[in-house]
């Protein structure tokens, strides 16, 4: 598997660490209530198709990426820097 | 027997080698099995589970006949294919399988007990008892059933592993990948060319083809040099593509020197990885053996084997070669054979309207319906259409069922192959491997002029996709006679047919697993294990589908095929994991004391990847509790010195990182003075300790962060990871700084007169206080000096840059020693810490939270931070909770061991009635009692109460009572000094 860096280009697998799906980015207010709450924290899709999560490209810039992905075929449709998708968001 | 003027094979370079021990000639070129077939040895190897006889059958990496173990001793290496293993001069070879002798194998009565080791006999037979299976029987099939033995002594030889990159990588080098490496390196882009063979030209070089009106072989030549002579092409001989992955990566095997008597400091194997922007698969077809009564014996081989023996290596494959086939291509063997003067027996072909030869007989619509010769064929029978039968002497015959497309590399990201009628096989289904491009054979198409014609055409379309014009060059001329055949799988019979021979399959039991209801074709391949193991279903599958299908009233589409997998060819676990043997298993991260430490004698203990010094023997000691008990008393009375560089250090840098360290620690870090260092305890979202450490403030905007050893790389992508994803508004930039800074704990009551005689300025206790931190000279160098303390002591760490580690240590031991001090190693710092109940990750150990630690009050309450909410749930705080508590023996008993549980004193020890756990233990020198830190339920309620510590491991009963986890100076008058 190859990942493209925003920052450092495409590289191999190996220099990057997973975290998991990239609604870790909306981490809610501390008064958003207790399902919101364990959203965040516990609750995760396990999609058969396009999905986004957040890898660290670890062995690289340390740059956190937003890799939107085919869980089914395995393509890799976009990576971006995770900065600048909170940035979009703001 | 060698055939004159026949072959590639270099006769002006003998070579002998052995196999059992005998001597056999061969020629530089040739493989083990075209050399044993040269010198007539027909019997090479013992099949699996009958232990029937077996030769040599095709004549690539798909035989499933001739496996040899090749080498002695140590660097034995089994179940090699004396088709791909190539003779070098004092080659030593093995037949396996087999005792007391491949002549002579006792265990070839397995054959004679065949009605009763059918497919599913193991299940059916050694059902019970259930205790005799693994002692037992398993033992015993094991030692009846395998193929070739490891040597079981550590593997001396050296692998090696490397990554490759292309904008076109070519897979096969026969015509089809012969041309579209051509094509595509003629305009200019990187290509590498990939085929397992040591020459490259595949089927060219085993047949009497003209391209362009020279010889296959001397076009394929011509094509190799031109190829050689280019900057851009990279040609892998001897390299096996093995799969297909992920975005444009393949894996590869390379045999680097398997094939040299000295192989001269290079590795045995190369396991690469190859990235490629386009790949064109050019792997060819592999011709499919027929299933017959007593199909296989030594002597019965594909057609086409036997025609790459005589063409490639100059072999005639037996003296009276008789062919048998259903379709065209395999009369070419009996003309090759003819051509070269070999005595061609007939050729037998199921089909009526079959081609006439002159100059030998064709039986039509016959089928071969038996064989005889144990060791070695001798005669064939076959069978007319009506049911007249006939039989021929003979000592070789070859077989052809037509050609399976080597489809499986498309096949290695889930794709299917797609069933094509007209050739009675399954071809490549398009885009199943993002970026390849399928020609040739191996794509079902036959001739050399279509193989040509679409690896050209493949590499202008990985050209268009590049971007890069092709530069036109003609097609050469070549034949493109059609593919005829008709299907033909099994020969009807009695008696046992095999489907594949490696694993010892026949057509009874593919219509037996049928019959008792595994009808799926992957049911079927687990319950008979037919295209297991090496042979991965290259001869078999399609046979075996074919019959699958026809006992289950389906049709082959219907039926579908088993899933092929990567690697393509067995892969030693040696070269996938080149460089991992003994210390290469893992990186080693050593401190700039390591040297001083190892010198002093100090054996070490890993620590991740750290190694830390565990104790320093001193003389007379013989213990490591004396070393551990001195070291400790030498802290607590006079000075010691210990390494702390392996925790984590992070440098913080802007004008929000007292805001950032507000929001991932638990407690304030905005409001930490200049020159002062606060200890932080961090959580990770759940509400769980992540980790803890202190945090110098250095100037305004920098601070520096450490943590423990153990969480260092984890606690920076975490904070990282906050950063970026959390909070990017917030000015802050960070680095590890880990191995830039050399630190080293000074403590004890003595510490400051030690650092008093080595700093260039003098400390004292208002300049100093517990908690300061800032910037010192030592001996000339710029430092950093922190007062903090592990120990419990009046302690400073002090570090310098690295490159003045080593020096420092050495400076600030010889300076404790000669103040009755000394280094101390990791047994006395777990020590210390226990006494003073100070968590390392033993604690901390991810279920607890900051309540359970007892420290809840850090957990700010005027500001968010991560994990805050989750820890406010209800059930992480309370009684129920298991809280840190200290503990103290006072019975009989007087030992303590971590992980032992806690229970009530007149409580029955089991897990119903479990009160807590420990976690730290260690012997106190300064209290003279085991001490103990473990978490009891509403712990610190229950200070003073006695419990029970339970290892049922280990079998200690100890009983303790509870206190604070904080056992030495409680008021902490020793660390302000």
């Amino acid at each position: 598997m190859r990942l493209t860096c925003p920052i450092c280009g495409e590289r191999d697998r190996r220099e990057f660490v997973y975290k998991g799906h990239a609604l870790a980015l909306d981490r809610p207010d501390p008064d958003a209530g207790d399902d919101a709450w364990e959203s965040y924290v516990y609750l995760r899709e396990n999609p058969a198709g396009v999905t986004r999560d957040l890898w660290q490209h670890d062995g690289g810039c340390s740059a956190w990426l937003v890799v939107t992905r085919n869980t089914v075929t395995h393509e890799v449709l976009k990576t971006e820097l995770a900065t600048a998708v909170k940035e979009a968001q703001s | 027997m060698r055939v004159n003027g026949k072959g590639l094979v270099d006769r002006s370079t003998p070579l002998s080698f052995t196999f059992d021990g005998q001597a056999v000639d061969a020629f530089q070129g040739d493989t083990v099995a075209s050399a044993l077939l040269a010198a007539e040895v027909k019997l090479v190897a013992r099949s699996f589970k009958y232990h029937r006889p077996r030769g040599v059958i095709g004549a690539g990496s798909e035989d499933p006949g001739a496996l040899i173990t090749v080498g002695s001793g140590a660097k034995s290496d089994p179940n090699v294919r004396a088709t791909v293993q190539e003779v070098y001069g004092g080659l030593e070879t093995r037949s396996q399988n087999c005792w007391p002798s491949l002549n002579f194998d006792i265990l070839s009565l397995n054959d004679l007990a065949s009605p009763f080791l059918s497919a599913g006999f193991y299940y059916k037979t050694f059902m019970w008892p259930k205790a005799f299976w693994e002692k037992l029987y398993e033992p015993v099939i094991r030692r009846a059933a395998g193929i070739g033995g490891l040597s079981g002594e550590h593997n001396p030889d050296t692998y090696e592993k490397a990554y490759a990159f292309c904008d076109l990588l070519v897979i096969g080098a026969g015509p089809a990948g012969l041309m579209a490496a051509l094509t595509a390196g003629r305009a200019g882009v990187d290509v590498i060319l990939c085929d397992e063979d040591s020459i490259l030209g595949g089927r060219l070089n085993g047949e009497t083809y003209e391209i362009g009106g020279v010889d296959g072989q001397g076009w394929a030549a011509a094509t190799v040099a031109e190829l050689a002579a280019m900057d851009n092409v990279r040609l892998m001989t001897r390299t096996t593509v093995t799969g297909a992955y992920d975005q444009g990566t393949f894996g590869a095997l390379e045999r680097v020197s398997q094939h040299l008597s000295t192989p001269g400091g290079q590795p045995v194997e190369c396991f690469w990885r190859i990235v490629a922007k386009r790949s064109i698969l050019a792997a060819g077809a592999i011709e499919r053996p027929v299933a017959f009564r007593n199909n296989d014996r030594p002597g019965i081989m594909t057609a086409s084997a036997v025609r790459t023996y005589l063409n490639r290596y100059g072999v005639a494959s037996g003296q009276k070669v008789t062919i048998f086939a259903n379709n065209d291509d395999a009369h070419r063997t009996a003309r090759d054979l003819v051509a070269a003067g070999v005595h061609v027996a007939g050729v037998i072909d199921t089909r009526q309207d079959a081609p006439d030869s002159d100059d030998y007989e064709v039986h039509k619509g016959a089928e071969v319906c038996n064989t005889e010769g144990r060791k070695a064929l001798e005669a064939v029978t076959f069978r007319f259409a009506d049911g007249r039968e006939d039989k021929l002497h003979t000592d070789c015959l070859a077989m052809s069922g037509g050609w399976n497309p080597s489809v499986h590399m498309t096949c290695h990201m889930n794709g299917r192959p797609t069933w094509d009628q007209d050739i009675l096989s399954f071809v490549p289904t398009e885009g199943t491997i993002p970026g390849m491009i399928t020609a040739g054979a191996c794509n079902g198409v036959f001739s050399t002029h279509a193989a040509l014609a679409q690896g050209m055409a493949a590499a202008e379309s990985a050209l268009g996709d590049l971007g890069v014009k092709s530069t036109k060059s003609d097609l050469p001329e070549a034949e493109d006679a059609p593919y005829r055949l008709k299907a033909l799988w099994a020969v009807e019979g009695k008696g046992r047919a095999w489907l594949d021979f490696q694993n010892d399959v026949t057509v009874k039991d593919v219509k037996l697993a049928a019959a008792e209801n595994f009808r799926s074709v992957e049911h079927m391949k687990r319950y008979t294990t037919q295209g297991m193991a090496p042979d991965q279903g290259k001869n078999s599958n399609v046979a075996a589908l074919a019959v699958l299908a026809d006992a289950t009233g389906r049709g082959i589409p219907e039926t579908g095929t088993t899933t092929f997998r990567p690697p393509y060819v067995p892969v030693s676990i040696a070269a996938m994991g080149a460089g991992a043997q003994g210390t290469g298993f893992a990186p080693q991260r050593f401190v700039t004391s390591h040297k001083a430490s190892v010198d002093a004698g100090a054996p070490m203990i890993e620590a991740g990847l750290w190694y830390r010094p565990s104790y320093y023997p001193a003389p007379g000691e013989t213990t490591w509790r004396q070393s551990c008990d001195r070291e400790v008393n030498m802290v607590r009375n006079a000075v010691g010195i210990c390494d702390v560089s392996t925790l984590g250090k992070i440098d913080l840098q802007g004008s929000g990182v007292g805001e950032f360290l507000d929001f991932v620690y638990t407690n304030m870090f905005s409001t930490l003075k200049v020159g002062k260092t606060r200890y932080g305890l961090m959580l990770r979202e759940d509400g769980t300790v992540m980790d803890d450490g202190t945090t110098a403030r250095l100037g305004e905007s920098h601070f520096v962060m450490t943590t423990t050893t153990a969480a260092a790389g984890a606690v920076m992508g975490h904070l990282e990871f906050v950063r970026q994803c959390l909070r990017p508004d917030l000015d802050v930039q960070m680095i590890s700084v880990t191995e830039q800074w050399a630190q080293f704990a000074v403590a004890g009551p003595k510490s400051r007169e030690l650092l008093n005689g080595l700093l260039d300025e003098q400390i004292d206790d208002d300049s100093w206080p517990f908690m300061a931190c800032g910037e010192v000279s030592v001996q000339g160098t710029k430092g950093r000096l922190f007062r903090i303390s592990f120990s419990g002591e009046h302690a400073y760490e002090v570090a310098v840059p690295s490159r003045y580690g080593d020096s420092l240590y050495r400076m600030l031991v010889s300076r404790a020693e000669a103040m009755g001090g000394g280094a101390y190693g990791m047994e006395a710092l777990n020590v210390l810490r226990i006494e003073k109940g100070h968590i390392t990750h033993s604690e901390i150990h991810g279920r607890t939270n900051a309540f359970d630690i007892g420290f809840g009050k850090m957990v700010s309450a005027k500001k968010d931070c991560i994990g805050k909410t989750q820890s406010e749930r209800p059930g992480l705080s309370g009684d129920d909770r298991e809280q840190l508590v200290g503990l103290k023996p006072v019975g009989v008993v007087k030992q303590l061991s971590a992980g032992a549980h806690l229970f009530e004193l007149d409580a029955d020890p089991k897990r119903e009635n479990e009160q807590g756990y420990t976690t730290s233990v260690g012997f106190s020198p300064t209290l003279e009692s085991y001490l103990g830190l473990g978490f009891l339920k509403n712990g610190r309620a229950r200070h003073g109460e006695e419990v029970m510590m339970v290892d049922h491991l280990r079998g200690i009963t100890t009983r303790c009572v509870v206190s604070d986890p904080v056992f030495f100076d409680p008021e902490g008058g020793r660390v302000r000094g």
